[in-house]
């Protein structure tokens, strides 16, 4: 079939992807192309990106599309068969080193189909896993085929999800519930929304083979408010799969009944954490209680309830396709499959990928993402987002493995990794992921709502020039009490990225403290702010910000600070249209 | 439109709509916020009444939750993404210039009604950092001269 497709997740969305699909709808109408939507094919840092076949088995992927460069693109590739070897990014100019070392299970599809179709996907082989479940399998069999697999929780944790499945399975009652969680919070992670926008049906196909497996007939998605294209599409997605008959009663002639509500979330992080998750779903404060029991025995109304991610969820329908054994052959030892990463911060290609487990940090960096961001050095990779840690450049050979990882300081995590150069301040980076948890702090535990506090003030403290030379200790000391005396997963890993930056970089947080530095020209406060004669040109535009006449010079003339009366604001770096003003 | 269609707004509809079921707190009060934009304390007043949820739990909930306003938001909404790619790429400045220029700091509205300035945890274009989202306009790659003239040009309009 001849058709355009033009990537539509909320990465091409906020690249102006809409603009350049509308420029593509008045264009082809009198074309026998057929205009498409698609997911996220993973090349933000490429948005918006189009792909243009031409039927016959040649596919040309173009980058960086805008509906200036529409015409064009019709003109010359979708009328006269000549694709625009400058804009492609694909097809015979494809980027050296993006897919190569990628494997794509849990993103088959994504970018690939219109995830506005239930017929393309069932086109891909979808639902196929859910007949041979229903129809072949036993529960137990399912079970049994998941843990071969070896698949473990994409969430964050990594527990086993073949024995999850399997306690649920054996607790005793006949009501059981399946919960996805798509409340994906982490900064700078944004895998389960690609996922959800670009291939809800596999996702909702996952969920549907785990109710059949432990017994359950109801479902809840809870997904983040914050990503209103998603629901969309998964209220798109059940209704479809209600209309075919993969949802409701007797499904695929089996007697297997199940139904998929969707619970949007209302903007708490700790939601995230599986008991918080299920009282927001009942509609309390989203608070963590004691475990045990646990979800499996007594979870959401007091029912067994199994929770998975949706990255989780998204595996399920190929292992069962293709075998436990088809997804164990990826990986190490010790973790199987592939993973997601979301890419962000200082590196050259950001956006999603998904790789075996068992590459390497340096790999995925150097090889899949092209490096970093203006050749600049690589200094560390912050893993695991809030909860996580950062690993440094000098560990950059540690495999992509639970274990590993764990060894680090940091966590496998849920998928993002943002990527630091030398420009990125240590102490600042572990302020800002510890700003995060304290405010999300429920405020049920002590040590989380008072501790985290506490060592925010240590922080500030320190990034703003006042750091005592005892302050690192403290921080430690608090760090190891913090996670003992913590309930949830929230509390026991918010020390992480302060734990981690002092184990790694100790000497930026005594630069700060003893020298009254910040290495990286982050810390404002410690800043010195210069002009550069040379880039000034006098025109005054910094003088008249200064809210305390620091800046002196005659017009058309260099300025320059008089530091006694700087108060290091910064504001006459941000109205300088020169660039002369100076960190140092 | 007269007084009667007027009051038949999707909140209503939703109360109505009510069926006794657990866990319908939170939809509802989603319902009330995007029908007034906020969540005032009459619409939790009328809450508590059908669902017979006590009004000092509603607000306990409306509280906890980052999503909900107790004050209505200014005519221009911007959203600064807080994420870390926006953090680690400098979004401080942007802040400092929307927080210069507006005379507000995060969660506030200016005294003319105009604009209110929050603070998101990310907008999910991480590759476009620093980015803010204006009403739903996404802006990205800023700098703080372009800051400026975004806003220069919103307030032309």
């Amino acid at each position: 079939m001849k058709t355009v497709m033009v990537g539509l997740a909320t990465c091409g969305i906020s690249a102006g992807g809409e603009r350049v699909y509308k420029a593509f709808q008045d264009e082809l109408q009198n074309t026998d192309f057929v205009l498409k939507e698609t997911g996220c094919i993973g090349m933000c840092y490429r948005e918006v990106l189009v792909s243009v076949a031409n039927g016959n088995g040649t596919n040309y992927l173009y980058g960086e599309v805008t509906p200036d460069r529409v015409k064009r693109i019709i003109t010359e590739h979708v009328m006269d068969d000549k694709p625009i070897d400058e804009w492609l990014v694909s097809g015979e100019n494809r980027e050296i080193g993006f897919f190569e070392k990628q494997h794509r299970i849990v993103l088959r599809n994504c970018g690939v189909i219109d995830p506005g179709s239930l017929e393309e996907y069932v086109v891909a082989g979808g639902y196929q896993a859910l007949e041979k479940a229903l129809k072949t399998m036993t529960p137990e069999q399912v079970i049994d085929e998941v843990s071969k697999s070896g698949l473990r929780g994409r969430g964050g944790a990594g527990f086993p999800t073949g024995r999850k499945w399997s306690l649920t399975r054996a607790s005793k009652g006949t009501k059981k519930y399946i919960i996805c969680n798509a409340d994906e919070g982490d900064p700078g992670a944004f895998m389960d929304r690609s996922v959800l926008e670009g291939d809800p049906h596999a996702v909702m196909e996952g969920m549907m083979i785990a109710a059949y497996a432990i017994g359950a007939d109801e479902a809840y998605i809870y997904c983040r408010a914050e990503y209103p294209k998603a629901i969309a599409r998964l209220r798109q997605a059940i209704m479809q799969a209600r209309k075919a008959g993969f949802l409701g009663e007797n499904i695929l002639s089996s007697g297997f009944k199940f139904e998929i509500k969707i619970k949007e979330g209302a903007g708490a992080f700790v939601c995230g954490e599986e008991t918080a998750l299920m009282a927001s779903i009942e509609g309390h404060r989203g608070m963590p209680r004691f475990r045990p029991p646990f979800p499996a025995q007594s979870g959401l109304w007091g029912k067994p309830t199994n929770i998975n991610n949706v990255e989780t969820f998204a595996n399920i329908p190929w292992i069962v396709l293709n075998g436990g054994g088809a997804f164990a052959a990826f990986g190490t030892d010790d973790s199987k499959g592939t993973k997601v990463f979301a890419m962000a911060g200082k590196v050259k290609r950001t956006g999603l990928v998904e790789v075996p487990m068992g590459l390497t940090i340096n790999e995925i960096i150097f090889e899949v993402c092209g490096g970093i961001t203006n050749d600049k050095k690589f200094k560390a990779v912050q893993m695991g987002g809030p909860s996580g840690g950062c690993i440094p450049a000098g560990l950059g050979e540690t495999k992509i493995d639970y274990q590993q990882i764990n060894k680090t300081g940091a966590i496998m995590g849920s998928g993002g990794m943002v990527v630091m150069d030398e420009t990125t301040c240590m102490v600042d980076v572990a302020k800002f992921f510890l700003a995060f948890t304290q405010v999300e702090s429920c405020g049920k535990c002590t040590f989380c709502r008072i501790g985290t506090k506490r060592m925010l003030e240590i922080l500030e403290r320190i990034t703003s020039g006042e750091g005592k030379e005892e302050d690192i200790d403290t921080l430690a000391q608090l760090g190891e009490q913090i996670k003992i005396a913590t309930l949830c997963g929230l509390g026991q890993s918010a020390p992480n990225p302060v734990l981690t930056t002092i184990r790694y970089f100790r000497d930026e947080y005594e630069a700060h403290i003893r020298n009254k530095k910040c290495p990286a020209h982050v810390c404002t406060p410690l800043l010195t702010y210069l002009i550069d004669a040379e880039k000034c040109n006098g025109c005054t535009l910094c003088v008249r910000s200064c809210p305390t006449n620091a800046i002196v010079g005659e017009k058309k003339q260099a300025h320059f600070i008089n530091q006694d009366l700087c108060i290091k604001c910064g504001k006459c770096f941000t109205v300088c249209n020169q660039g002369a003003i100076i960190k140092d | 439109m007269d007084a009667t269609t007027q009051e038949f707004k999707p909140f209503n509809i939703d109360l109505w709509k009510y069926d006794g079921h657990a866990g319908a707190l939170i939809p509802l009060l989603q319902s009330a916020q995007d029908t007034y934009g906020y969540v005032s304390e009459r619409a939790m007043d009328y809450i508590s009444q059908v669902t017979g949820i006590p009004s000092a739990e509603i607000y306990g909930v409306v509280t906890f939750y980052a999503q909900f306003r107790t004050k209505p938001l200014g005519e221009i909404v911007i959203k600064v993404c807080n994420g870390t790619a926006c953090h680690v790429n400098g979004v401080k400045e942007i802040a400092n210039t929307l927080k210069d220029e507006l005379g507000i700091d995060y969660e506030e509205t200016t005294n003319d009604g105009k604009f209110s300035m929050v603070s998101v945890a990310c907008l999910g274009c991480c590759s476009l950092a620093p980015v803010m989202m204006v009403n739903n306009e996404t802006f990205g790659r800023l700098t703080p001269q372009k800051t400026r003239k975004v806003l220069r040009d919103l307030r032309r309009k």
